[in-house]
């Protein structure tokens, strides 16, 4: 992964963004799809953007391409401001998400779409085509027209088109949606490989989260046309700043309660003289509503009372089987239940807890976030 | 398939006799030899070698074919234009009232057309002929192109067009590598609806001809008033027939497309 290089130019002062989003609206009427929003992104950054649907993450990107004005603010794109540069006239390349492949054309002629314009020698075009077929695995496709192949080979042939002109900045909306899983994950490396070898930056837009976390160099969490955190994906996932960001991201349990005192840790009264401690993620008050925010993967389940700061007791109500893990809901007498995800370290199944049974859940009191509300 | 019932084969029968039986006639006594058109005395093809030869006629019909052509590419140019700026993303100020504007023709009595084309044209000074007919025939078969055209354009995907800017064109080539080709066959129908308009036009061609100018709607009907000849009814037949071999030939060449992309499927299905 890139971050592990000691790759953070969003740390160094001194570093020039290749995409500077300042103060940026985007109005359909009334209604304010992107609002005020402030980013900057680095070149040969893979950054990715999550959100739900609807939230502004493909408005973001049209604007970035020029196909939408900003109601208000500035796009500067490598030191140029973007007010009235035509798309055409931008080094930015958009893979849609529809796609957007051109029927009346062949596999291999919308892949040398972009080629073609660039006034590119016929053999050059040629080669740079047919390395794109390969590189997305449609070689014996080349003849045929987007009707006559499947979804995800047309997904394949819209990321090719998009990649063949090797562009400064990359737009991906949903570029891997139509994928199994393995295909996906293949191409997801071949991403990285190429935004490796090519020093493209890269901006996904994705449904998932897992996928975000694998590429991403950092992640934009996105509500209601606004950025509610943007970090590397390790901060955005043990450190999230908000419990929208915690519950956007993976699995987590929502413990609510009062915070009790503060200290190295905070105390959170979640049950008539039941506490829990966790870390502080923000500045708290006493007295005032928060929620404890822990992953699944962090608490431990046992038959004996446990001696870790933070133990309930409760009755498992459901097993989730997913094959490398399990996960355990245990139902706590207070009313919450808490999901509890064990590794599955042997092949034969030797379950300890079956339904029913009663059980101690238990973390570390570094290990939850006590997140005000 | 069921086979036909009594009453399928009925309506049908009367359906085709009320659509042909009218032609038949008129085909039919053009091979009469007498000059006398309801009496029927034998068996000759001596009106076409009449036809052929009679300049006045082959005169309009020369005139009827270049109306009926420039008319109908001027028209095919103007009317896309217009469907295109009526179908853009995001309305424009007078949006509607321009696009009910442009249909309004459709339904303007051709009469009334053809008379305030007239009273321009004598305003502007200009002499009645050819290009007064052409801009006339333009004029309301733009209407039929623009209809045909937004109707196709309204299922295209304006996000094609936008995969094409951001590939590097410019606006004009995204349209003309990208759009054009496919509306192209909504495009080539409002041309051909246009072409067919024009060649049957007479009320708006009888207002804007002028002497130098005839078109063959006219000639015919001019000439019929003085009487129906047989002359008449083998310059007709000659046109039933071009237009019969015209549909024959267009669907042939459209079955022969449908079959070429199958095999170019099957082609590629093997690749
Ligand atoms: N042209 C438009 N006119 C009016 N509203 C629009 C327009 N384009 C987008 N919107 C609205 O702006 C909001 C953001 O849309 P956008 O397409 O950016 O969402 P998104 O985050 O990409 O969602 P998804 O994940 O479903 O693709 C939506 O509520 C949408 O309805
Ligand atoms: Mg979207």
């Amino acid at each position: 992964m890139v971050n592990e290089l000691g790759f953070a130019p969003w740390d160094d002062p001194g570093a020039a963004p290749l995409i500077r989003i300042e103060r940026v609206s985007k109005r359909f009427g009334d209604f304010a799809a992107i609002d005020d929003l402030t980013l900057d992104i680095y070149p040969r950054e893979f950054f990715a953007l999550l959100g739900p649907s609807g939230c502004g993450k493909t408005t973001l990107m049209r604007m970035l391409a020029g196909f939408e004005a900003p109601s208000a603010g500035g796009l500067v794109i490598d030191g140029q401001d973007m007010a009235g540069v035509a798309p055409n006239k931008r080094a930015v390349n958009m893979m849609f998400q529809s796609y957007a492949l051109f029927p009346h054309l062949s596999v291999w002629d919308n892949i040398a779409f972009g080629l073609k314009r660039d006034r590119m020698a016929k053999p050059a075009i040629a080669d740079r085509v047919d390395e794109m077929l390969k590189l997305v695995q449609l070689d014996g496709f080349a003849r045929r027209k987007p009707h006559q192949i499947s979804g995800g080979q047309r997904q394949r042939v819209a990321l090719a088109r998009s990649l063949a002109k090797a562009p400064k900045l990359l737009l991906l909306d949903e570029p891997l949606g139509a994928l199994d899983k393995k295909l996906r994950e293949e191409t997801q490396f071949e991403l990285m490989e190429i935004q490796e070898q090519t020093g493209t930056t890269f901006v996904i837009v994705t449904h998932d989260q897992e996928e975000a976390m694998t590429v991403a160099s950092r992640v934009a969490v996105m509500e209601a046309g606004r950025l509610v955190q943007v970090d590397t994906p390790d901060r955005i996932y043990e450190q999230p700043n908000s419990v929208y960001v915690a519950d956007f991201i993976g699995d987590v349990n929502l413990i609510e309660g009062r915070v009790g005192a503060l200290g190295d840790t905070v105390r959170l009264d979640w049950a008539e003289g039941r506490s829990l401690t966790g870390q502080a993620g923000g500045a708290l008050t006493p007295g005032a509503a928060a929620t404890l925010v822990i992953r699944p993967e962090k608490i431990a389940i046992a038959r004996d009372e446990p001696t870790e700061a933070n133990r309930v007791r409760g009755k498992i109500l459901d097993i989730g089987y997913l094959g490398n893990l399990s996960t355990y809901h245990v139902a706590l007498p207070e009313g919450p239940v808490v999901k509890c995800s064990v590794t599955n370290r042997s092949r034969l199944s030797r379950r300890d807890f079956t339904w029913d049974d009663e059980v101690w859940v238990s973390w570390s009191d570094t290990a939850g976030l006590v997140l005000g509300a | 398939m069921r086979g036909l019932s009594v009453f399928n084969i009925v309506s049908l029968t009367l359906g085709f006799a009320f659509l042909y039986i009218p032609m038949v006639i008129l085909v039919v006594y053009s091979f009469n030899e007498s000059k006398l058109v309801t009496v029927w005395a034998g068996f000759s093809t001596k009106w076409y070698g009449e036809v052929i030869r009679n300049e006045a006629f082959l005169d309009a019909a020369w005139v009827t074919v270049r109306v009926a052509f420039f008319s109908a590419t001027l028209a095919t140019v103007l009317g896309t234009m217009a469907a295109l700026a009526m179908m853009r993303r995001g309305a424009f100020v007078g949006r509607t009232l321009f696009s009910g504007m442009i249909y309004a023709p459709l339904v303007m009595p051709e009469v009334i057309t053809g008379l305030s084309l007239l009273l321009l044209f004598i305003a502007i000074g200009l002499d009645r002929g050819v290009v007064t007919i052409i801009l006339a025939h333009t004029t309301f078969a733009m209407c039929y192109v623009s209809v045909v055209v937004s109707s196709r354009l309204v299922s295209f995907d304006q996000s094609l067009e936008e995969a094409a800017l951001d590939l590097g064109c410019t606006p004009f080539q995204a349209f003309w590598s990208v759009t054009l080709p496919i509306i192209a066959p909504a495009v080539i129908a409002g041309w051909l609806l246009a072409f067919t308009l024009s060649l049957d036009d007479l009320v708006i061609a009888s207002f804007t001809a002028g002497p130098s100018a005839t078109t063959l709607p006219i000639k015919i009907f001019s000439s019929v008033r003085l009487g129906v000849s047989p002359e008449i009814n083998a310059l007709s037949t000659i046109i039933i027939a071009i237009v019969t071999v015209g549909v024959l030939v267009a669907s042939v060449v459209s079955k022969r497309q449908i079959a070429a992309a199958r095999r170019d499927e099957v082609l590629a299905a093997r690749a």
